[in-house]
């Protein structure tokens, strides 16, 4: 079955063709682009003696993505190769009208490379065999056709076209992959055969009607439906071989099409039958009389385009089998006459200049050949007999006599069906002879219009002669095509229908007379009707649909301000609403709150602790405007936290703790320094409340979650580290053989990202220019003396010690409390040290200042280290050791993850350096004056 | 003592929140240092509480939870580089457009604001 694969793959493949053969030439171009289409275009006639003939079903498939049940699955059966006929038939007619077409500096490569890739899409629409992939090609339609109508983009007519096609269909689009989902999930499978199988159990679902719906929103929308069909009108900005093949033949078809193939699953219920055949109704009608009135030789075309295809909908909603024959049928039918139309109005357009009905007339004289051709082709389009348009005409007449469901409304859809046959046979009167009949205005007198080239006529020659041809011999040329077309789409027995031209004086054929007469004295007597419609306020669709978009933008516009104001405190309330609203939901289920878990007996200590920490925290808050103050006790609550960590066995915690807490307390005093003090402004009262709501919940929630894990016993893996920490490590501490061995790729992770926040910070703080405050909040002068001698004194007294005892807690680090980031910290606080007490220029006078090859230093040490494990064959981060007999020292152990340690210690030192001499120099920068 | 470390978590965190909805910059970065030790205190305390007991092979009977000791470990460290970096944004913010407040008004606005009352 790789036949079928290649008719979707080869115009898919050949997308590429034109695009990257543009530099050799427009014919080049346009054979590139007409080769793959021929090739597929016979493929599909090699399928067709068993697919027409025999009524065999093809299919093929690949998988795709097995667990979402989407398989690259195709199937050619009656319906489907109708439709590939369609698509490739006409495709390839307006490559070669297209070729005439095109002006020789409109870029052909990127045209036929659009054309061949929308006909790709609608080739996978129409064989697609899996529900998710229709909806992929589906949407691949949106888009090519989007770039299509676009093709002229400097336009802005084109550009808004295209726009509001691609947002109805794109919508369009959401819906039906909504409803085809819908569908699987009821049904099981997204296999089509299986959908359509199934019919039964969709139309029985609770869903089904949702289902409907969104399938027919995807429907209504492709296929121009009433109230959806404004788009199209619009979209005649495109080039009008692009008209003549997506607005006429395939990709407004793709809307009847997914309504024919889905005839089996979804059709047959009363709400089918109400949604389809009424908008199919109001359709019809619509377009009929709008196409009457436009000036447009397209805009006229496309409300007829719009006017048949709610013929077709409205054919499919009547539930018959003979009406969905017909509307088969009917589709064929429309799209050669109507596809032959629109290219004679394009070699109208392109040979005047204009495609203004006002400003033709007469062409006939000028262009007799192509008179005579779009002649015969708006009688098929009005349904006049020995043309194709006459048979499905009657065919649809006689559905409409027949209706069955609207109980005593029902003589209102024949009625109906004949006034818009009537209107139908006058805009087909007013295109041919507006155009080609009557004088032709002065100004087309002199520009002397000629038959366009040979060759731009030959696809409307031949479309010309299938409408004579189907519409005298119908079940000779179409009759094998249309009973495997309607038996597909049916996926039932076919009833019995005639395709012959005369059936006798009946109700139908006094129906097309009425039609006929009727709109031959309603053009007659348009005037007076043109009146009227001018009176008629006509809103421009493009721009209510802009003004819509743009009311849209300026609601989401609003809600983004709203949301997003540029006030630190609204992201911060959006993010902690849901956190304050689990936590209140957390606290309202009430667990147990203090579990049986062995609790820790308290004593004074703890209690005199604990109520300094919450004491200082909330005088942190009350008196943070004070910020010297606010800082002392911020740093009160910070020892409290590391005696907590002493208390609770975790002194590598509490180290840690106390180191980082005296850098922060210098960060913050550095950066209280400059930060400036005066334009206190208050908090609303209802941002207060809320922020009161937030914090008393938030707090109150993550305290009772603590107590309770707290209290309540818990599975923990941490008997592996403990066991493992000396023979898997060879380290006693734990928490360091953790750090730096077991979890080492983690802290691996950690250094690096500190070197990534030192880095920003250097990037933050390099030229920026701060005013150096003269005065200290209290409008006192800041002290002259900047450093103390006691302080320098006693500071490089104390530098020596502090790094030897830096060292020591790094090379014990591995079997007490200590390691690399304790170190780090330590050795970076005797060093910062010297900058309080001695100012920038002294240290960097004897202490290298550049600390960034430092960092990188330290970062390359500890990934260095882990990969030197990976030399002899182990993973990544893999630790040894051994011990060593030093003299003196005696027993000494080395581990490769000491060496990990060093080089998060180096990282620490120049991480924590980088930050606080970059702002400290600040300081020194501005003065000009330093030591 | 665990009805102790919950209720210095509680208060923790809420002075945090608290400060970290305030309008200006100094009392944000003392929030989030705020808002870190409880988070680390946290951490630590799912390993549940423990006396006496380091993870310290040897040193004693038996042993605390050490994972989340080395997780808040480096946590705190983080922490420090996080409050500076919010620090620096804060002196970058102050230098660039000359207010410290975050509650996203220009300058200009804050005039006017002034003027009003």
């Amino acid at each position: 079955m790789s036949v079928l694969f290649a008719i979707v793959l080869l115009p898919l493949a050949g997308a590429l063709l034109p695009r990257s053969l543009q530099f050799m030439g427009r014919h080049v171009v346009a054979t590139a682009a007409a080769l793959p289409v021929l090739a597929a275009l016979l493929l599909l006639f090699l399928a067709a003696p068993a697919v027409i003939g025999e009524g065999a079903l093809w299919q093929a498939s690949l998988p795709w993505l097995p667990g979402a049940g989407l398989s690259l699955a195709f199937r050619l059966d009656g319906l489907a190769w109708l439709f590939a006929l369609l698509i490739l038939g006409i495709g390839l007619l307006v490559i070669v009208y297209g070729h005439y077409y095109l002006h020789k500096n409109d870029p052909g490569g990127r045209f036929f490379s659009l054309l061949l890739l929308f006909m790709a899409a609608m080739l996978g629409v129409v064989t697609a065999d899996n529900l998710i992939l229709l909806v992929v090609f589906w949407e691949l339609t949106s888009i090519s056709s989007f770039l299509l109508i676009g093709y002229w983009s400097e336009q802005s007519a084109a550009r808004k076209g295209a726009r509001m096609a691609l947002t109805l269909t794109g919508a369009g689009g959401l819906a039906l992959l909504a409803g085809v989902i819908l569908i699987g999930q009821t049904v099981g499978s997204y296999d089509l055969g299986t959908v359509l199988a199934s019919g039964d159990l969709i139309r029985a679902d609770a869903l089904y009607p949702l289902m409907l719906v969104l399938v027919l929103l995807g429907v209504f929308t492709k296929s121009a439906q009433f109230p959806f069909h404004f788009w199209l009108p619009h979209a005649m900005a495109a080039p009008t071989p692009v008209s003549a093949y997506l607005h006429s033949a395939t990709m407004v078809k793709a809307g009847v099409f997914l309504l024919a193939r889905f005839y089996p699953a979804l059709a047959g219920t009363d709400l089918w039958f109400v949604l389809v055949s009424s908008a199919g109704l109001a359709t019809l009608l619509v377009g009929a009389w709008m196409a009457l009135f436009r000036h447009d030789l397209k805009g006229l075309l496309a409300y007829s385009t719009i006017s048949h295809l709610g013929l077709i909908t409205l054919l499919f909603g009547l539930n018959t089998p003979l009406a969905a024959v017909a509307a088969v049928f009917h589709i064929i039918n429309h799209a050669t006459f109507k596809a032959s139309l629109f290219m004679a109005a394009g070699i109208v357009d392109h040979e005047t200049g204009t495609r203004d009905i006002r400003q033709l007339g007469g062409l006939r004289r000028y262009m007799p050949y192509t008179a005579a051709l779009a002649s015969i082709a708006a009688m098929a389009m009005a349904g006049v007999p020995l043309l194709n348009g006459f048979l499905s005409k009657e065919m649809f007449f006689a559905e409409a006599l027949d209706t069955p469901l609207y109980g005593s409304l029902n003589w209102f859809v024949p009625l109906l069906a004949t006034l818009a046959g009537m209107l139908s046979v006058a805009y087909s009167v007013r295109f041919v002879h507006d155009v080609f009949f009557g004088i032709a205005p002065p100004a087309l007198q002199a520009h002397q219009p000629h038959e366009p080239p040979r060759f731009m006529r030959v696809p409307v020659e031949i479309l010309v002669v299938l409408c004579l041809a189907v519409g005298i011999v119908p079940a000779l040329l179409v009759g094998p095509l249309l009973a495997a077309s309607a038996a597909a789409t049916l996926g039932a027995p076919l009833p019995e229908y005639s395709l012959a031209i005369w059936h006798g004086f009946n109700l139908p054929l006094a129906m097309s007379v009425v039609a006929l007469v009727g709109g031959g004295l309603l053009y007659h007597f348009r005037m007076p009707l043109f009146t009227l419609q001018r009176r008629w306020p006509k809103p421009h669709a493009p721009d209510v649909f802009e003004h819509s978009i743009q009311q849209l933008i300026v609601a989401a516009a609003a809600f983004v301000r709203f949301v997003d104001n540029g006030a630190l405190q609204r992201y911060m309330a959006w993010l902690l609403l849901p956190v304050a609203l689990i936590m209140l939901a957390v606290i309202g289920s009430k667990p147990d709150w203090l579990g049986d878990h062995s609790m820790m007996p308290v004593d004074g200590l703890a209690i005199l602790g604990t109520a300094l920490a919450v004491v200082a925290s909330l005088a942190t808050v009350i008196l943070r405007r004070q910020r010297l103050v606010a800082l002392l006790l911020i740093s009160i609550v910070g020892l409290i936290v590391s005696l907590t960590f002493l208390r609770l066995s975790a002194p590598d915690l509490a180290l840690t703790q106390l180191s980082v807490e005296v850098v922060t307390v210098l960060l913050l005093m550095l950066a209280m320094y400059f930060l400036p003090t005066r334009g206190t402004i208050e908090s609303s009262r209802w941002d207060i409340s809320r922020d009161l709501f937030l914090s008393l919940s938030i707090g109150a929630g993550i305290g009772l979650l603590a107590l309770f894990v707290m209290t309540h016993p818990g599975e923990t893996i941490s008997a592996f580290f403990i066991e493992n920490s000396v023979p898997g490590g060879g380290g006693k501490n734990v928490v360091n053989v953790i750090l730096v061995d077991f979890r080492g790729f983690d802290t691996l992770g950690e250094i690096t990202v500190l070197a990534i926040a030192a880095a920003g910070i250097y990037a933050l703080l390099e030229n920026l220019g701060l005013c150096l405050p003269l005065y200290d909040p209290d409008g006192r002068r800041w002290a002259k003396e900047r450093y103390p001698v006691v302080l320098q004194v006693i500071s490089r007294a104390v530098l020596p010690i502090a790094l030897l005892v830096a060292m020591y807690i790094l090379v014990r680090g591995h079997n007490m409390p200590g390691g690399g980031f304790i170190a780090g910290l330590v050795t970076a606080v005797a060093l910062v040290l010297q900058y309080v007490a001695n100012g920038v220029h002294w240290v960097h006078a004897r202490v290298p200042n550049n600390y960034h090859p430092l960092v990188a230093f330290g970062v390359a040490l500890a990934a260095v280290t882990g990969l030197a494990s990976l030399l002899v064959g182990y993973p990544f981060l893999t630790s040894t050791f051994g011990h060593l007999h030093w003299p003196v020292v005696g027993e000494f152990e080395l581990a490769s993850a000491m060496l990990f340690d060093l080089g998060v210690y180096i990282t620490v030192v120049g991480a924590t350096l980088l930050i606080l001499a970059k702002l400290g120099k600040l300081s020194v920068v501005e003065s000009g004056e330093g030591n | 003592m665990e009805i102790m470390v919950a209720l210095m978590i509680a208060v923790m965190t809420g002075c945090g929140v608290y400060l970290i909805l305030r309008l200006r910059t100094f009392p944000v970065v003392l929030g989030l240092t705020m808002l870190s030790y409880a988070v680390n205190i946290f951490l630590f305390a799912m390993g549940r509480l423990r006396a006496d007991a380091p993870a310290v092979i040897g040193e004693a009977a038996n042993y605390t939870d050490p994972l989340p000791q080395a997780l808040v470990l480096t946590a705190i460290v983080i922490g420090f580089a996080m409050t500076a970096f919010l620090m620096a944004l804060a002196l970058r913010a102050w230098g660039e457009f000359g207010t410290d407040h975050v509650d996203g008004k220009t300058v200009e606005q804050d005039a006017t604001d002034e003027e009003r009352r």
